[in-house]
């Protein structure tokens, strides 16, 4: 356990290194969630009635998004894992002590976290202090602010273990873009990046909640902004685990299938 | 000129090279595209309208936007690794050479994948275009080609102030995203839905609104006069500010010396 907390740690210094770009991220993000919140107020002149959430919890729903984008965001990619897979520097990886799926995953998860911890916090303070209908609002009380959390633990195992599913395509398939860019829009789409699941309609979103990308950031953030209570929650988080397990357990089988088969050209 | 087109042939014959993988990259950027479209269905599915404006008028701008957009890109790419360039030392070398350096910074690179795009706005206008209740007579489809061709050109503007920056900083240029990609994803919907002084910051400032909102109005029969017709063309303007922009960053230039 020592050994992946020291990885952690590692990945973690790493990524706090860079903080112009860091700033620049924050100004991005900040007033591209608002110009989202702009949008959906327009709709929501246009008939509040017809409005699936309330206007509050969207706000806050997009304010999160955007300060916790690196933890949710499928499209965010590991550049070093699908380089020791396609350069083939996977050769010391699998010399080392250590298993290979945990240490990937543990990288995955540090990076993200480190990215995100870093944005946040302006963010969120800035959305916590912008005039009334745009602001963004505290849970509605301790329990969910916890159950937020620990939803959001959860979706960012569920992440970080369907994008190691991507990377161990990389043994069978070496050419990564076409596939990449395919699998991560569609993801980030059916996990409510584009916009909430509850604005989908009836039908479809009847069996889009029950896919894994629901796990996603659709989750902690509709908690956190209280669209989703009660019992629902505790559904929600049931969920999540279940997906998280299968995930892993298949990312497991399928990269040990592929390293027993992995040629590393030699140069 | 002629030179222009043998490096967009050697290009294209470059990415033809994989087969496979430009198609599919085509096709992820086509699905890109293509959620920011099922978007807009579903919102309207359940709203019907926005700010006076039916499904199919805002499928307009998400047309136009995207296609401008897609055409900026995809010739304009260069402009996207102009701050590597930079860095290492690549375009020190264009520096000796004796052409025209923003031509020389174009033909470094064009992405021929951006075509996903272009097909998902193709295909949005084949739809809105007789659904949106327009009657197109000649003066209608003027004005759209302005605001296609403009549009790309503003686009065009706004990487050029991107490749500038670099100049000044390698860092930090991601908020240029707000107005390129920004530009792109909130051009879905007409730009006035986003209040007034986003309005006029994108009529006065990054002149987006331009070529989407003002001419958008004159299709749709609310403001009569030509002059909304010709507004495209306004917008063309900022391509001066930008271009001396790029002068002055390119006049202070000291070799990373990489």
């Amino acid at each position: 356990m020592k050994k992946y907390l020291a990885l952690f740690r590692i990945r973690f210094a790493n990524a706090l290194q860079y903080r112009t770009a860091a700033l620049a991220g924050i100004a991005t993000q900040f007033s591209w969630g608002l110009m989202e919140i702009f949008a959906f107020s327009a709709f929501y002149r246009a008939n509040p009635d017809a409005f699936p959430m309330e206007f509050s919890q969207t706000v806050s729903y997009i304010w999160m998004q955007q300060a916790f984008l690196a933890l949710f965001m499928m499209w965010f990619w590991e550049n070093d894992i699908a380089a020791a897979i396609t350069e083939g520097s996977i050769a010391y990886e699998m010399v080392r002590p250590i298993d290979l799926y945990s240490l990937w995953f543990c990288q995955s998860a540090a990076n993200r976290l480190a990215r995100a911890i870093l944005r946040c916090a302006p963010v969120l303070i800035v959305a916590l202090f912008v005039p009334e209908p745009f602001q963004m609002t505290l849970p509605p009380n301790a329990r969910q602010l916890f159950l937020f959390l620990l939803s959001a633990v959860l979706s960012l195992g569920v992440v970080v273990s369907f994008s190691m599913l991507m990377y161990i395509s990389l043994f069978y398939t070496l050419s990564p873009m076409g596939v990449r860019i395919i699998v991560a829009v569609l993801s980030d789409f059916l996990a409510g990046a584009t916009i909430p699941l509850p604005f989908f309609p009836e039908p479809i979103r009847a069996v889009v909640e029950l896919l894994p990308f629901a796990s996603m950031q659709n989750m902690p953030l509709r908690i956190y902004s209280g669209n989703i209570a009660g019992v629902e929650v505790l559904r929600g988080i049931v969920l999540q685990v279940f997906w998280l397990v299968v995930l892993t357990l298949i990312g497991r089988i399928a990269m040990g299938s592929a390293l027993k088969k992995v040629i590393v050209q030699g140069g | 000129m002629r030179l222009y087109f043998k490096f967009f042939d050697m290009h294209l014959k470059s990415q033809m090279q994989y087969k496979a993988s430009f198609f599919l990259t085509t096709l992820g950027q086509f699905l890109v595209s293509s959620t920011t479209f099922l978007g807009i269905n579903f919102m309207f599915s359940r709203f019907n309208i926005v700010e006076d404006f039916a499904y199919e008028q805002a499928l307009l701008c998400f047309a136009v936007i995207l296609m401008a957009f897609s055409i900026a890109e995809m010739l304009g790419r260069g402009f996207d690794l102009f701050p590597r360039m930079i860095s290492n030392g690549e375009f020190d070398r264009a520096l000796a050479r004796p052409r025209n350096i923003i031509f020389q910074v174009l033909v470094a690179k064009m992405d021929f994948t951006r075509l996903g795009r272009l097909f998902q706005a193709i295909l949005v206008f084949i739809y809105a275009i007789p659904n949106c209740g327009i009657i197109w007579t000649w003066d209608k489809i003027t004005t759209l080609s302005l605001m296609i061709v403009c549009g790309s050109l503003v686009f065009f503007g706004l990487f050029l102030v991107y490749a500038a920056f670099s100049f000044f900083t390698i860092e930090g240029l991601e908020f240029m995203n707000i107005f390129t990609d920004g530009g792109k994803e909130f051009g879905r919907y007409p730009f006035s839905v986003y209040g007034k002084n986003i309005l006029r910051f994108l009529t006065f400032v990054v002149p987006l609104a331009l070529f989407q909102y003002y001419p958008l109005l004159y299709l749709l029969d609310r403001e009569q006069s030509a002059f909304f017709m010709f507004i495209p063309l306004i917008g063309v303007l900022f391509l001066l500010p930008s271009y001396a922009f790029f002068r002055i960053g390119l006049r202070r230039y000291i070799s990373t010396g990489s």
